[in-house]
C-alpha cells in the first residue's frame, strides 16, 4: 500500500491538508487503501450505467434480475410506472421486454390479482441497475452449479 | 427441527450459461437429477440488514451459502425482501475475509506504528488480557472500554455486557445503536416509563394516514414500505404524508409532500398540537384519563465538550432531562405561539399542507400511523421531537389500537432485541432497568449470583464521550464488535481518529473485513457472521427471531460470543475486583471470570444434547455447553411477569418470531391496550403502566435552534444518510458485486442552480469543508434525491468518502444520539 500513496502522491492527489503520519499507521487494504484514513484522495470518475439490453446470469433463481439498462427519467409514482409500460402481462408483448415474474400479481397471502400487486409496485426496491465499474473487491459466492460441480468450500 | 428440506428436482447446469460464464461442465449432460446431488437444505433466519426483521429463507450446500429468499411464512415481509435482503448469499465471500488475528508488530512485539502481522488467538488474547489488567490496576475500571451493536446477537450483547459491567466492573460499554435509537429510547422513557413501540406491523394494514416524520422509508426500510403502498395504493381514500429536509423516494407516494427547514420539525409538531386545542379536537376523556401534563427543561445544550462556548453557555444542561408538572390549560398557552403563520413562514412549508397534516390528526375518523427514523433521532433535540409525536398521538387518544400508531422505527436488526432489551448501553442493565437504580442493580446482581455491590454505581461514558475520554487518554484498553465507528461516528478527524491513534489507548476491533475501523485498530480479531453461528435479533414490532448455524466460519474466524466467553477465561476475580469484595465474599476468591459469569449453573444448564439435530453449534463444541440457550434463559429471567416476558428458548427456533410480551404462550400486538395486553387491568381501557399511575407524558417543549447553521464562510446545510443497495458502512454489502455496481460510490446530491453557482456540474469533484475536517466527492444533480437550495446530502456507505470527517459530534443532551443530520458545509470546485 506505501506504493499506492507513493503513487498518488506523485500524481497530485493528496489532500491540500497537512497528512498527519501518526494519525496514518499501516494497515491492510480494504474498501479504502490501508494507511490513508487521514488523506483525502481523489474521488472515482462517475462510471456510467451499462445499457446494452443483455440479461445477465442470475446467482440462483430467487435472485431478482438486475435491470440491464438506463432508467434516467423514469417515473414511478402514484399517477404512474414507466417500468410497466413495457414489462406489465399486456405490455411485454408488444415491447420484447421480459414480463414481470406471476408473483408479481400476487397479494400478500399469495392470492392472484387482476394487476400488478401494489405490494411489488415500485420496482427499485429490488431491481438495480449496474454500472460499468468492476467489482470493489472480488466475491467467491459459488452458485449451486459450481458447487455441485465440486467447488471447493469457502476459503 | 429442519423446517423445510426442498428436493431440487432439476438443476439446471445450463449449458449456454456455464459456456458464457466460461465454467466448465463435468459432465457432457446440461441436466443434474439425481437427489443426492440437487439437494439444498433450506433454514429459516432474520436478514442480516436493518430493523425491519425479514425473515429470509436460506439454502446451503456443503458447508456454503448457496441461495437466499424472501421467507413467504413470514408475517413480516411475507416473501418479499428489499436488494440487499435478496443478495444475502453472497455477503460472507468477500475475498478479504479476515480469518487470522492480526497485531500491529515490529521486531516480533506489538507496536503502535507497527505493520499488521498474524497472531495466534492465544497470543491475541495474551496481550489484550495484558493491557486490561494493567489499566484496571493502574487507573481503574473506567479506563477500559467497549463499543457494541444493534447487530450484536442477543446473546452477544448480553454476554458483553454482562463481562463489562459485572465481571470487569465497569459500566464504560455502549452500543452504536446510541448513534442511531437513543433518542428514541429516551422518548419512550420519558413519555411512558417503559422503552419500544405500543403498536405492531398489523398497523400498517389498519390505518388510513401514514406520516413520515424524518424517514426515508421507500430506501431505509423498504418491505415495510411495500406494506404501506400495499395499502395506499388498494385502498385509495389512504393518505401518506412525507416530512423532510429533501425530497427522496418516500416523496413518490406522498399526498402531503413537505420538504422543511432543517430542525424546524419542532415548529410544526407545537403547531400541530396547538392546532388540535384550538380546533377542539383533542379526546378529552382520554386525556383526562390517561395523561398528565409536564413543562420539560429547556436551553439544554448541545452534549458538546464542557469547554465548548455553547455548551457553557446552557443554563440546564445539567438537568436537560427533567420536568416540572403543568395543566392542560398552561400547554394550551405554551403552544398558542406556535402558529400555522408561523409554523409555514419558519419551515418553508406551505401553510395549506401543513394545514392539511393537522387534519390526519384532528379528524377523529382517521387512524393514522407516525412513523420515523433518523430524522427524528439524530437531531440535537430528538427526545423532545419523539415527546412532541406522542404528545399529537396522546392528544387525540389516537394510540395503541389497530392503525393509531405513533411508531418509532429502528435502524439496526436488533437495536430493539439485544442494544436496547439486554442492557448494552453504559446507563442501562437488561430489560430497561437503571444502572443509576440502587434496586435494579440489586436485581441484576441477584439474578447474575454475584455479591452485593458486584455492578459499580457509577454511568459508563455513552459513544461520543468514549471517543472524547480516548483522545483524553482516559480510555486505556476499547474493544469493537460488530461496529464501524470510524467510518460511523461523528467527528472522525478531531475525535474519533486521534482517540484510537493514542499511543495511551490500545484498540481491538471484532470484524468480519478490514473495515476503515480495522484500519486503525491495534488488534484485529477475524469473526464468524450471520447464519455462521446461531442467533437471535429483535425487531423494531419487538418479535424476537432465532436462527440456527449453518456453515462454518472460515480459518480461524471465530462468533463475538466466544471471543468474549473464551476471553473471561483471561481473568481471576481477584486481579479485577477490589480486596473488600472478595473479602466480603470469599467463595469468589481465585475464581475466574468464566466461572463466575458464566458456568454460574444457569449459563452452563443445558448441554449440547438440547441441541436441534442436525445443526452445528461452534460455542457448544468449544465450552461443552448450550451456552446460546443458558444466556438467553438467564436473560429472560429479568423481564418474565414484568411486562417484558419472553417464551422459552426452543419456540422460536420453531416460529418465525413472537412479540414481546409473551404471556401463556401468546404474543402482544398492542400494549397498554385492554384486551390486547395482558398487564393492563381490567376496567382500565388504557394503562401506560410504565408509569406509577398509568399515566404517560404530555410535554410542553419549545422550539430551540440548533448548535450550527449556515453562515457567510460554510454556507450549505451537510446532511448525511443511507441509499437502499447499502448497509451502513458498505463493510458487506460493497462486497456483493451487484449492489456496488448499482451504487458504486457515495455522491454529493444538490441542487442544480446551486452547481451552477459554484461553477461546477454533474460528475464535476468538489471539496467539502466544515470546521472539523474535509472530504472530496463527485457532484450529483440528478437521481433519487431532489434536495433543495441550501443544501447537500451525502451518503456514509463509501468507505473511500469519510463523510463523518465532517459531521459535528453534537448529540442531544438528553440521549447522547449524535446529530448527523445538520452541520454547515462549504464547498468548493476542485479544478
Amino acid at each position: 500500500m506505501k506504493k499506492h500513496l507513493l503513487i498518488a502522491a506523485c500524481m497530485g492527489l493528496l489532500s491540500w491538508g497537512a497528512v498527519a503520519e501518526s494519525l496514518d499507521a499501516p494497515a491492510p487494504d480494504g474498501r479504502r487503501l490501508g494507511g490513508t484514513i487521514a488523506q483525502e484522495l481523489q474521488a472515482e470518475e462517475m462510471p456510467k450505467v451499462e445499457n446494452k439490453d443483455l440479461k445477465r446470469e442470475r446467482n440462483y433463481p430467487e435472485q431478482p434480475p438486475t435491470i440491464p439498462h438506463k432508467i434516467d427519467g423514469y417515473r414511478v409514482d402514484t399517477n404512474s410506472n414507466k417500468c410497466l409500460s413495457c414489462h406489465s402481462r399486456s405490455t411485454a408483448a408488444k415491447s420484447q421486454a421480459p414480463m414481470i415474474s406471476i408473483t408479481h400479481y400476487m397479494d400478500r397471502d399469495g392470492q392472484p390479482l387482476a394487476t400488478v400487486s401494489p405490494r411489488r409496485y415500485f420496482c427499485e426496491q429490488c431491481h438495480v441497475p449496474q454500472h460499468e465499474t468492476p467489482a470493489a473487491i472480488p466475491n467467491t459466492f459459488k452458485n449451486i452449479d459450481q458447487v455441485l460441480e465440486g467447488g471447493a468450500s469457502q476459503p | 427441527m429442519k423446517l423445510t428440506r426442498r428436493d431440487f428436482a432439476k438443476a439446471q447446469a445450463g449449458a449456454v450459461a456455464a459456456a458464457v460464464a466460461g465454467i466448465p461442465l463435468v459432465e457432457a449432460s446440461n441436466l443434474i437429477t439425481s437427489s443426492d446431488q440437487t439437494q439444498m437444505e433450506w433454514n429459516k433466519a432474520p436478514c442480516r440488514f436493518c430493523g425491519t426483521g425479514c425473515s429470509v429463507m436460506v439454502a446451503t450446500k456443503d458447508n456454503q451459502v448457496v441461495a437466499t429468499h424472501g421467507d413467504i411464512k413470514a408475517e413480516v415481509n411475507r416473501g418479499l425482501n428489499c436488494v440487499k435482503g435478496y443478495f444475502l448469499s453472497k455477503i460472507m465471500y468477500g475475498k478479504d475475509r479476515l480469518t487470522k488475528p492480526l497485531l500491529r508488530m515490529k521486531d516480533g512485539k506489538f507496536d503502535k506504528n507497527g505493520e499488521f502481522a498474524e497472531v495466534s488467538w492465544d497470543q491475541a488474547f495474551d496481550i489484550m488480557a495484558e493491557k486490561v489488567k494493567a489499566a484496571l490496576k493502574n487507573h481503574g475500571p473506567n479506563s477500559v472500554g467497549m463499543f457494541g451493536s444493534g447487530q450484536w446477537t442477543v446473546w452477544e450483547g448480553y454476554a458483553a455486557s454482562k463481562l463489562y459491567k459485572a465481571g470487569l466492573r465497569s459500566n464504560n460499554i455502549d452500543p452504536n445503536a446510541r448513534h442511531c435509537m437513543a433518542s428514541a429510547v429516551m422518548g419512550f422513557m420519558r413519555t411512558f416509563g417503559m422503552d419500544e413501540p405500543m403498536g405492531c406491523y398489523d398497523d400498517f394494514e389498519h390505518a388510513n394516514a401514514f406520516v413520515l416524520w424524518g424517514s426515508n422509508m421507500a430506501e431505509m426500510h423498504p418491505v415495510l414500505w411495500t406494506r404501506i403502498t400495499d395499502r395506499r395504493l388498494s385502498a385509495p381514500d389512504t393518505q401518506v404524508a412525507v416530512l423532510s429536509t429533501y425530497e427522496h423516494r418516500s416523496f413518490e407516494l406522498a399526498d402531503i409532500p413537505m420538504v422543511f427547514t432543517p430542525h424546524t420539525d419542532l415548529v410544526i409538531l407545537n403547531y400541530i398540537a396547538n392546532y388540535l386545542i384550538e380546533n377542539d379536537a383533542i379526546d378529552k376523556d382520554f386525556v383526562a384519563k390517561h395523561t398528565n401534563f409536564v413543562k420539560g427543561a429547556e436551553d439544554i445544550g448541545y452534549g458538546l465538550r464542557p469547554t465548548n462556548p455553547l455548551e457553557a453557555r446552557a443554563k440546564n444542561a445539567e438537568k436537560a432531562n427533567t420536568w416540572e408538572p403543568y395543566s392542560l390549560e398552561q400547554f394550551a398557552e405554551f403552544v398558542k405561539p406556535y402558529t400555522l403563520a408561523r409554523a409555514a413562514k419558519e419551515s418553508g412549508v406551505p401553510a395549506e399542507r401543513l394545514e392539511k397534516l393537522a387534519k390526519l390528526y384532528a379528524d377523529p375518523n382517521i387512524r393514522v400511523m407516525s412513523l420515523w427514523t433518523m430524522g427524528a433521532n439524530q437531531h440535537t433535540r430528538g427526545v423532545w421531537v419523539n415527546n412532541l409525536i406522542y404528545n399529537i398521538h396522546l392528544l387525540t387518544g389516537k394510540i395503541s389500537q389497530p392503525g393509531n400508531s405513533p411508531f418509532s422505527l429502528t435502524g439496526q436488526p436488533s437495536a430493539c432485541g439485544t442494544a436496547r432489551e439486554v442492557g448494552t448501553f453504559a446507563h442501562r442493565l437488561p430489560a430497561d432497568m437503571l444502572i443509576a437504580n440502587p434496586e435494579h442493580r440489586a436485581k441484576a446482581e441477584k439474578i447474575w449470583k454475584l455479591p452485593a455491590g458486584a455492578i459499580q454505581d457509577q454511568l459508563g461514558f455513552h459513544a461520543v464521550l468514549q471517543s472524547r475520554k480516548l483522545k483524553d487518554g482516559e480510555i486505556k484498553f476499547y474493544w469493537t464488535q460488530v461496529t464501524n465507528n470510524m467510518q460511523a461516528g461523528p467527528n472522525v478527524m478531531e475525535e474519533i481518529l486521534p482517540g484510537w491513534r493514542n499511543p495511551e489507548a490500545f484498540v481491538v476491533v471484532s470484524d468480519v473485513y478490514p473495515t476503515v475501523s480495522a484500519q486503525a485498530a491495534d488488534l484485529i480479531l477475524p469473526s464468524a457472521m450471520w447464519v455462521e453461528k446461531e442467533g437471535a435479533y429483535g425487531n423494531a414490532e419487538r418479535r424476537t427471531q432465532f436462527w440456527h448455524q449453518l456453515v462454518k466460519a472460515p480459518g480461524d474466524a471465530k462468533s463475538d460470543l466466544w471471543q468474549l466467553v473464551e476471553f473471561s477465561k483471561r481473568f481471576t476475580t481477584d486481579e479485577v475486583w477490589p480486596a473488600e469484595l472478595l473479602d466480603k465474599n470469599p467463595d469468589f476468591k481465585g475464581k475466574t471470570l468464566f466461572d463466575v459469569l458464566f458456568a454460574n449453573g444457569k449459563v452452563n444448564a443445558f448441554g449440547k444434547e438440547d441441541i436441534a439435530e442436525g445443526y452445528a453449534n461452534d460455542e457448544a463444541d468449544a465450552f461443552g455447553f448450550y451456552l446460546q440457550k443458558g444466556l438467553f434463559e438467564e436473560y429472560a429471567e429479568f423481564g418474565r411477569g414484568h411486562a417484558h416476558d419472553l417464551a422459552d428458548f426452543d419456540t422460536y427456533h420453531n416460529s418465525r418470531g413472537l412479540r414481546w410480551p409473551v404471556v401463556d404462550g401468546k404474543e402482544t400486538k398492542w400494549r397498554y391496550a385492554e384486551g390486547h395486553d395482558p398487564y393492563v387491568k381490567p376496567g382500565k381501557g388504557f394503562e401506560f403502566y410504565g408509569k406509577p399511575d398509568g399515566k404517560a407524558l404530555i410535554f410542553a417543549l419549545p422550539y430551540e435552534a440548533p448548535p450550527e447553521a449556515p453562515d457567510a464562510d460554510f454556507p450549505f446545510w451537510l446532511c448525511t444518510g443511507r441509499v437502499i443497495e447499502h448497509w451502513h458502512t458498505g463493510s458487506m454489502t460493497d462486497r456483493v458485486d451487484e449492489l456496488h455496481k448499482a451504487v458504486p460510490q457515495a455522491l454529493v446530491y444538490m441542487h442544480p442552480d446551486d452547481a451552477k453557482k459554484l461553477n461546477v456540474r454533474r460528475g464535476s469533484e468538489v471539496m467539502l469543508t466544515t470546521r472539523r475536517g474535509e472530504m472530496r466527492g463527485r457532484v450529483e444533480t440528478r437521481g433519487r434525491n431532489k434536495v433543495p437550495q441550501g443544501l447537500i446530502f451525502v451518503p456514509f456507505f463509501d468507505a473511500k468518502r469519510l463523510v463523518n470527517k465532517l459531521t459535528l459530534d453534537a448529540t442531544d443532551p438528553i440521549s447522547k444520539q449524535t446529530d448527523f443530520k445538520k452541520c454547515a458545509v462549504k464547498i468548493e470546485a476542485i479544478v
